[in-house]
């Protein structure tokens, strides 16, 4: 059950991610942005990250891309057109694009280590109060610095915004 | 299997129980607005006009669909479809009662319990807003766009007090699973103040549960908040293109919603399906008491009637109403129909409000309502839940 939720969702992942770069309208392909972003969030899931997964549902497939469709609505951005491409790109782009993939999984294969088979429901680590109590205790630094980041970039999107009212 | 089974069980009763509240919601809304503007409502189709949302949906499916030509198709038959599908997933999570055993089965009354219930709940109303801006988008029309820009910076806008009106009383029951919440809500001080959390200590959480309502009113859109479809500035906002099934669609979207939000409001903050006072105070014999009156007043009414025909409908009523009361004296049932009964009541209490707001109400100006959000609700939603966390961590 577990591995055909996840070969269909991994399928729906792929799909909507192709659809994203072949679609020439910006809402089109913001949709489909949202299509990744949702079926990851299954992905999450799957594998036990429950919190991880409702972030990414709420945070990014809610908040972000709402932005985004929100932007390209507002701008009303229009398909984009299409210049005729030269010839040899349209002929050797999926020869190379193959020969790429073949370069990194064997490149891959060989520098990263060996890790374990993954099975489906063996983390258990990833409630939303075991995330809280890492983030308190193991990763408080780099969640601390982090929350500084984001104020910095609170306060130059306001400055930024500031100019541009003036 | 079993499992499999026992859920799409549960998921019929859901589904079909749903589609009827929403129908006869829209049947509540209009007679209510009617008697608070001293009108009667409808009242032609079936009794008191019962028949009246049988009368609208066999309406709205045989309407003409029209498919105006200058849309983006695609899109444009999306929208409501993925409006009317995020509106329904949410209630798949929401407990309507404690865990019961029908026969061999044990399981909880409602689809499913997840660990992270009301995260899932935020984020699939994040989602909600897709229908609505995509809905002003495709119609590829200057006021439904409006209406979509509008729908999506306020729900944008109002999602974040939400999120930390909720944050609080979660601080206090330590727990993101609906039935655990509820299960913390159980109990009462003194022997009769009961222990929701908008009662419970160390801080009572009634600012966090008025914020609630109130951007609960804004992200389902709802008077005095209804910006994306302002008729007298927008037509009607974001479905002026819109007919038939496809409009019915928002709309029963919109009452989904609107069943959510309540739903959460009762078991966030209103204890769920616990009883307003103990048992031993005889809160169990509430639901035949209210019955029986009722239905003794349909007799009476019966006896002198006003119209020839209401000698033999209130009858008929009445013995209804005296039954329901007889079901909730039978011990094995009243297990499974008390919590039901409260939870019933309390969510159908918040839905009067919402429709006694849509009553009484002026809408808000636009610039009014996004300020609102963003200099009162925020920062009061803020200090509310710094205040809990103090009061939290000094206990």
């Amino acid at each position: 059950m577990d591995s055909l939720l996840f070969l269909i969702f991994a399928a729906i992942t792929v799909i909507c991610a192709i659809n994203l770069v072949v679609q020439t309208h910006p809402i089109s392909s913001a949709l489909s942005l949202i299509g990744v972003m949702g079926s990851l969030a299954v992905l999450y899931l799957l594998l036990g990250g429950e919190f991880i997964a409702a972030a990414q549902l709420v945070v990014y497939a809610g908040a972000i891309m709402v932005l985004f469709v929100f932007v390209i609505m507002l701008l009303n951005a229009g398909g984009e057109r299409k210049k005729p491409r030269r010839l040899w790109p349209r002929y050797a782009g999926i020869p190379l694009l193959f020969l790429f993939l073949a370069l990194m999984g064997y490149v891959g294969n060989r520098v990263l280590p060996p890790s374990g088979d993954v099975t489906f429901g063996s983390f258990v680590g990833g409630s939303a109060q075991e995330i809280g109590k890492r983030l308190f205790t193991v990763y408080l630094l780099p969640f601390e610095v982090t929350s500084v980041l984001i104020l910095i970039a609170i306060v130059g999107a306001i400055v930024l915004a500031r100019k541009e009212i003036d | 299997m079993n499992f499999f089974i026992v859920s799409l069980i549960k998921t019929v009763i859901v589904v079909l129980v749903l589609l009827h509240v929403l129908a006869y919601l829209q049947w509540i809304e209009r007679k209510v607005i009617a008697h608070v503007q001293l009108r009667v409502g409808p009242r032609r189709v079936g009794p008191h006009g019962l028949l009246q949302p049988l009368a609208d949906v066999i309406k709205l499916l045989t309407k003409e669909d029209m498919l105006p030509s200058h849309v983006n198709t695609v899109f444009y038959f999306l929208a409501p479809f993925l409006a009317v599908m995020f509106a329904w997933i949410s209630i798949s999570v929401i407990p309507f009662g404690p865990i019961i055993k029908v026969g061999p089965v044990t399981t909880g009354m409602e689809i499913t319990d997840l660990n992270i219930g009301v995260l899932f709940i935020l984020g699939i109303s994040g989602l909600g807003v897709y229908g609505v801006a995509l809905a002003g988008w495709a119609s590829n029309n200057k006021y439904s766009l409006m209406g979509g820009l509008r729908s999506s910076a306020q729900m944008i806008s109002y999602e974040l007090p939400m999120a930390l009106a909720i944050a609080a009383p979660l601080l206090m029951l330590n727990t993101l699973s609906f039935r655990a919440m509820t299960d913390g809500q159980a109990g009462y001080y003194l022997g009769f103040i009961p222990r929701w959390t908008v009662f419970q200590g160390p801080f009572p959480q009634i600012i966090s549960f008025i914020l609630f309502m109130v951007a609960g009113f804004a992200e389902t859109n709802r008077v005095p908040f209804d910006l994306p479809e302002a008729e007298n500035e927008l037509v009607a906002g974001f479905h002026t293109e819109y007919s038939s099934m496809k409009f019915a669609g928002f709309f029963m979207a919109e009452y989904a919603n609107m069943i959510t939000v309540s739903c959460v409001a009762t078991l966030l903050f209103l204890g769920g399906w616990h009883p307003l006072w103990p048992a031993a105070y005889g809160s169990n014999f509430l639901p035949v008491v209210t019955f029986a009156i009722s239905g003794l007043i349909c007799f009476s009414h019966a006896a002198n009637p006003a119209r020839p025909f209401d000698r033999i409908t209130l009858p008929v009523f009445g013995v209804l109403f005296l039954g329901l009361a007889a079901l909730f004296l039978v011990p094995p049932l009243q297990l499974v129909l008390m919590p039901l009964f409260w939870f019933v009541s309390k969510v159908g209490a918040i839905l009067f409000v919402f429709i006694w707001v849509r009553a009484t109400l002026p809408r808000f100006r636009y610039d009014q309502l996004m300020g609102f959000a963003w200099t009162f609700m925020f920062p009061v939603a803020l200090v509310n839940l710094l205040v809990t966390a103090l009061a939290v961590a000094l206990t």
